[in-house]
């Protein structure tokens, strides 16, 4: 379909975007790569009374690393973040979820910061970032804030962003000592939106015993959740303890329903993906222990 | 900062297979739209329009990317490349070349798309493994071949034999 008929700003620097955003607010759509909100514009799904262009502001495509953090700008672009050896040493669950998104054709040019921004509860660079415990950077006229990632996502397309903020950035910690990182998702083809995508940290002290464990799940409810898992360090990181903790987590997920899949499936997804990933992960973990 | 009124419809000029060529277009004109109905440029197909089908393909800036996600009005300055840029004349490129060999078209439907991509991708990646190019592949959907003679032809074009 076509677009309902909407005005375009293009803006030159952040300053001009978020001049733009305080006097338009909700009447404006941020563009940045256009791989969600160009195909919502042409279904008329969203009808913004003006799209406002982000992809020739200068600065924004950087990757550096500072103080235990990768700071990635809005708009670097999922194949460019992919083949970044910054990213590939430094946040390497990002790195293993990338392949997942989209295709080919669209990671060329959808960004990092559009996909959070965008808030669909199947993606996986939200997921890896609520998994990692990163951060949100929000600017509005004459203010910055961090918001961490955990608080970032509400629900379905839904974020803490106000109208008047621009997402500039993503905040992603660095890797930890002794940890490993690890990404699988199911869907009915690869590249498709995830039914359930699973995203895991998992530290395995020497003496083969599990020390910090992240567990994100993605696709599963209405935003990407991390389960708690602190209860299980101290445990000896095997096959068995694996299957308790994917048990655990699909006994607690409060599954979304959609043409897809119901919520039995996914609980089960939960159940047989969660128990893959971290066994996977854990044999890794302490085959480098 | 250049505002663009709903309505209102501006010059948008770009090199378009090595040549400069502008057309006009309100803000909500897609590319895909652009090329064909202000450029004439007919081979660039049009299948979704929400970017899951692959058919409108085309190298912007360089890169293989859907031209339905894409406004005209972004595209002010963009350097493209469309199917109409790869035969000079009567002579196909070797993967057009390998696409008829081994009758990877049917309809043809997606056929411009898929070459756009394929082009992009073998210039980054000239020898990939079957693995890769049926994951560059994905970004496409072909309702007549079942893929089986896409992939050979471009196989064949990356690792020479036939």
């Amino acid at each position: 379909m076509k677009p309902v008929a909407f005005g375009y700003a293009r803006a030159e620097t952040v300053e001009e975007a978020i001049d733009l955003l305080a006097e338009e607010g909700r009447e404006a759509s941020v563009i940045a790569g256009g791989l969600s909100l160009g195909a919502m514009l042409n279904m008329r799904l969203v009808r913004p009374r003006i799209v406002l262009d982000i992809n020739r502001v200068p600065g924004l495509d950087t990757i550096v690393a500072a103080n235990g953090v990768v700071t990635t700008g809005a708009l670097v672009r999922q194949v460019d973040a992919f083949r970044d050896p910054t990213i590939a040493s430094h946040v390497p669950l990002l790195a293993h979820a990338l392949p997942h998104v989209g295709h080919y054709q669209t990671r060329s040019r959808g960004t990092l910061g559009g996909s959070v921004a965008h808030a669909d509860p199947s993606a996986e660079i939200p997921l890896a970032l609520v998994t990692l415990g990163g951060a949100v950077v929000l600017r509005a006229k004459g203010r910055t804030r961090r918001v961490p990632a955990a608080d970032f996502f509400l629900g379905v397309l839904t974020t803490a962003r106000e109208e008047n903020e621009l997402l500039v950035a993503l905040e992603w910690p660095t890797r930890r000592p002794r940890t490993v990182y690890a990404f699988d998702e199911i869907a009915q083809r690869h590249g498709d939106f995830a039914i359930a995508a699973v995203a895991v940290a998992a530290e395995v002290v020497p003496d083969g015993t599990l020390g910090h464990l992240a567990l994100g799940l993605g696709g599963i409810e209405d935003r990407p959740i991390r389960i708690e898992t602190a209860g299980y360090a101290g445990r000896r990181a095997d096959a068995s303890l694996a299957e308790a903790i994917a048990e655990d987590a699909a006994s607690r997920v409060v599954p979304i329903v959609d043409l897809q899949a119901n919520a039995d499936y996914r609980r089960q997804l939960v159940r047989v993906l969660g128990r893959r990933v971290l066994a996977a992960a854990f044999e890794d973990a302490v085959r480098g222990a | 900062m250049i505002r663009v009124k709903p309505d209102e419809r501006v010059r948008v000029s770009l090199v378009v297979n090595g040549r400069w060529l502008f057309g006009h277009a309100e803000p909500r004109m897609l590319l895909s739209d652009f090329l064909r109905h202000e450029l004439k440029l007919f081979g660039t197909h049009v299948g979704c329009e929400h970017g899951v089908c692959g058919a409108c393909t085309v190298e912007i800036d360089g890169r293989a990317t859907r031209s339905c996600l894409r406004y005209a009005v972004q595209c002010d300055g963009a350097t493209i490349r469309t199917v109409e840029g790869l035969a000079v004349g009567d002579t196909l490129t070797p993967l057009q070349a390998a696409f008829n060999r081994h009758h990877a078209l049917q309809c043809g439907f997606c056929t411009a798309g898929i070459l756009m991509s394929t082009t992009a991708f073998l210039a980054e990646n000239p020898k990939p493994t079957e693995a890769e190019v049926r994951d560059m592949l994905s970004g496409h959907i072909c309702r007549c071949t079942g893929y089986e003679q896409i992939v050979s032809a471009i196989m064949d074009v990356a690792h020479g034999g036939g």
